[in-house]
């Protein structure tokens, strides 16, 4: 009993981060036709600067060619916590997407290849840059105190932290669909991923749009990136772990759509936790079974509003 | 006499907006038919059904009296279906002999051949030649697409469905955008393609395109309001109250 | 008459020059020859087809480990392997024609990169078959007709023959009447469709033939290194021979060769003096975007033709 409540919320929880990754990558591509191959690198920068902010003493390497000096930067003691951290990785990233869409990525809107190669340029050179900058070795996050220790239920231990991390991205996922369904930025958000070209003539300022969405969905992946650090750790290679995984779910899940992002994002987080701990060497092949067998039958996903 | 082309019941719709709605038509073998009606009336939708780009939701399309509804689009061409579109859409890289020559290979078996170059001097070259001379446009079969003046990109167009010899021939608006002599040439060019070929045509400006039917198709928010000959549909009221509405 | 001239010139010196220069830039020039056929296999699905793909290091990188298991476990030389290794490949592409094809553009590029990561994951994680993060080590070059492969400059004129051919098939398969139908759904697929052109099958088919020639280039690669890491089914793999297209261009058949050659002496002539590789590529490819949209050679060439009209101003 203990072993499946474990792998229950082990799934639920990667289901959580994946869902606040997915989540502004299937917003983003919805709207405005971008498929963000940076998402996975915003995630793992994230994670990065959430480490920074919580560890103290972290050492980074100041990136520039042949300067050999490493620092430490000062953070105030008090503010030293996972929710600063993830509030802190949210906007600093949501800032930094806000000015590639701006500056870059806009001017891509329906060249495929140039959005290719920005966006994964753009990946690999954030992947680089935090590779020298806090080098090879993986970083762990600290699980906040208070939450290390399971929650006893029943004669039963519940892992606390991902509990937690559960209920973050169900409220995460309520947030954004009273934004989609109450707000006019929603409004005007779904009217444009209906019907770009009515949205326009209706006068939607679809340039501000484009930013703000950005924002949110890189703010997003950040702020993910911060919550799931105690889980993953922040390392070279997060990246690319998991940008798959946000384009399995979004596959899966229905490009545009957040109820797709959310059951795609469980499903994925199940199907994985699970066939891990049955297959280990095959649990990548596993992940994409049910990726395939949706596809196969309907290429826009289940809640898809249009086939990718 | 079996119809060239007979739609029973067909539907649409878009989200829960109704496109066509409960569209029934017949056209004979050889006949001329035109379809007209205000913008938004689902004229172009109509043709998409037809020629397979959209899925009905409803109904049924018979071709020489075979049910296509569930055939693919590539398939419905072989059957004898062809189009033209609203906005040109040739290939602009290319010569107007490859472009006729990308036409012939769709129907002929050589398309599958991945070996042997498609050399300059084949049958398929000298067939594209021989259509688009009737055309008249032979003397600038080597000039790439982008080279030619509106009125002979649509006569390419046209040209293009020619050669698939096809037994249904869909226009969508031929006329659009033309200047006067342009539109004098097209109109020639469509009166002279042979009876063997039954065809439909879209138009939105009725005064243009009216000498060019016999039987004329009135659609307004996706269904049929008046048919008849043009004399019929000229003169019925509801015709005028479809345009005046506007 | 002048290109016949050229193409002379070109093949005596690919020919010629092993045996004036030393064994660094024969094995140079054979990892551009083993580059170049895979950027044109790319380029099948991207310049000619109007599908790009970010998971072509898969045929490679699935070639190369079949024919390594096949030797290391089964003892089979390439005799066996190669057809064998080339068979699976190309069946997997099959497969994930099939997949990826059920989308076209973004979906259609979203999936194959998702099918190449799955590959690249499951080479890591397999460890009993793949040996994981170790590679693969301890194979051998084949012995055509027993020619020692080992030496450098036999290995050149093996990759340089196999390039050939491959380069020369290509070539065929863009000429012919299929190749013409299948620029035609690039540049208007709908079009084609009410024409009489079966799009999908077209693509799926131009999607096996390139991985076939992936296959290809992978079984030269791991001949050529002895030895094989699932770095190789990495996206910065495929990405590179996205590169390599973009940059020599992809109208053309030559485009990807010369692509091939400025990434591969790029990427040898950096690695002395910069060793962040990742952070370079990531930069040219964002330069060439913003700079150079339609790839590197014409934008080279413009930038030529810009010059020499400023200077003819000045005079």
């Amino acid at each position: 009993m203990q072993y499946w409540i474990i792998q229950t919320l082990n799934s639920l929880a990667l289901g959580g981060l994946l869902f606040l990754l997915a989540a502004g990558f299937s917003l983003i591509f919805g709207l405005m036709r971008i498929a963000n191959l940076t998402h996975g690198a915003l995630f793992m920068l994230g994670a990065y600067i959430g480490a920074t902010v919580i560890v103290p003493g972290l050492s980074l390497r100041v990136p520039i060619p042949h300067v050999n000096l490493v620092v430490s930067l000062p953070f105030p003691d008090g503010l030293r916590n996972l929710w600063i951290a993830a509030i802190v990785g949210g906007l600093v990233l949501a800032l930094l997407g806000g000015i590639f869409e701006r500056l870059i990525l806009r001017k891509l809107v329906g060249n495929v290849l140039g959005q290719v190669l920005v966006t994964l340029g753009v990946a690999f050179i954030i992947a680089d840059f935090c590779l020298v900058v806090w080098g090879g070795d993986p970083v762990p996050i600290p699980t906040p105190q208070g939450l290390r220790e399971p929650l006893q239920i029943g004669g039963l231990a519940f892992p606390a932290y991902r509990l937690i991390v559960v209920l973050i991205a169900v409220a995460t996922a309520v947030g954004l669909y009273l934004l989609m369904e109450r707000t006019r930025l929603g409004a005007m958000i779904r009217a444009g991923v209906d019907d770009m070209e009515m949205a326009r003539a209706v006068g939607i300022p679809v340039s501000r749009l484009f930013t703000t969405v950005f924002c949110l969905g890189a703010g997003l992946a950040g702020a993910g990136g911060v919550i799931g650090g105690p889980i993953m750790s922040a390392y070279p290679g997060l990246d690319a772990d998991m940008l798959p995984l946000a384009l399995i779910v979004v596959i899966l899940g229905g490009v545009g759509s957040l109820l797709g992002a959310f059951v795609g994002s469980f499903v994925t987080g199940f199907v994985y936790t699970f066939g891990v701990a049955r297959f280990p060497d095959l649990a990548y092949v596993i992940l994409f079974l049910p990726m395939i067998l949706v596809i196969a039958f309907r290429p826009r996903g289940l809640f898809g509003k249009f086939a990718a | 006499m079996t119809a060239a082309l007979a739609i029973e019941g067909l539907r649409k719709a878009f989200g829960g907006l109704p496109a066509i709605h409960d569209v029934s038509l017949e056209v004979l073998p050889g006949e001329r038919r035109l379809i007209i009606g205000p913008n938004g009336a689902g004229k172009t939708t109509l043709f998409n059904l037809v020629t397979g780009d959209l899925q009905r939701d409803a109904g049924t399309i018979r071709l020489l009296g075979e049910d296509i509804s569930r055939l693919a689009p590539h398939r419905r061409a072989h059957r004898g279906l062809a189009r033209t579109y609203q906005i040109i859409t040739l290939f602009p890289g290319d010569s107007l002999e490859h472009n006729i020559v990308l036409s012939l290979l769709g129907l002929s078996k050589s398309r599958w051949k991945t070996f042997a170059p498609l050399s300059v001097k084949s049958s398929l070259h000298e067939e594209a030649r021989r259509v688009l001379a009737r055309v008249g446009l032979d003397h600038l079969a080597q000039r790439p697409i982008a080279e030619l003046a509106y009125g002979e990109k649509r006569r390419v167009e046209i040209a293009m469905a020619l050669a698939q010899k096809p037994k249904v021939l869909l226009l969508d608006e031929p006329l659009a955008g033309l200047s006067r002599e342009e539109r004098a040439s097209v109109k020639q060019l469509i009166a002279g393609i042979p009876r063997e070929v039954t065809v439909v045509m879209i138009e939105h400006d009725m005064d243009t395109a009216l000498d060019m039917a016999e039987r004329i198709t009135v659609l307004h928010y996706g269904s049929v309001i008046v048919e008849g000959t043009r004399a019929e549909v000229v003169a019925d009221p509801r015709t005028k109250e479809v345009y005046l509405g506007e | 008459m002048k290109r016949v001239a050229w193409l002379i010139a070109l093949a005596a010196l690919l020919v010629g020059f092993p045996l004036a220069s030393g064994e660094y830039y024969v094995n140079l020039t054979s990892q551009i020859l083993i580059f170049a056929i895979f950027a044109a296999s790319v380029n099948l699905l991207l310049g000619y087809g109007g599908l790009p793909t970010l998971g072509h290091a898969a045929y490679l990188g699935v070639a190369a480990y079949l024919s390594a298991l096949l030797y290391l476990k089964l003892g089979f030389g390439s005799w066996i392997a190669a057809p064998v290794a080339l068979l699976g490949t190309t069946l997997m592409a099959c497969a994930f024609g099939l997949i990826a094809l059920r989308a076209a553009g973004l979906g259609f590029l979203m999936l194959t990169l998702a099918l190449s990561q799955v590959l690249w994951g499951t080479a890591y994680r397999w460890v009993s078959m793949t040996d994981g993060d170790n590679g693969l080590r301890g194979l051998v070059r084949p012995a055509p007709f027993g020619i020692n492969l080992d030496d450098a400059t036999a290995f050149y004129y093996f990759a340089l023959a196999v390039a050939v051919f491959s380069i020369w098939m290509m070539a065929r398969f863009v000429s012919s009447p299929f190749g013409a139908a299948l620029k035609g759904t690039r540049d208007q697929p709908r079009r084609m469709s009410a024409l009489g052109h079966d799009v999908w099958m077209i693509r799926w088919v131009t999607f096996v033939y390139a991985g076939f020639w992936g296959a290809v280039s992978g079984l030269l690669f791991v001949y050529y290194h002895k030895y094989i890491h699932p770095i190789s089914l990495s996206l910065t793999n495929s990405a590179e021979g996205l590169l390599a297209v973009v940059a020599g261009g992809s109208g053309t058949l030559a485009g990807p060769i010369v692509g091939a050659a400025i990434v591969m002496l790029l990427k040898n002539w950096v690695s002395a003096y910069i060793e962040r590789w990742n952070m370079l590529l990531g930069f040219v490819f964002v330069v060439i975007v913003i700079f150079m949209p339609d790839g590197v050679v014409p934008g080279v060439r413009r930038l030529i033709e810009r010059v020499k009209a400023a200077r003819g101003k000045a005079q």
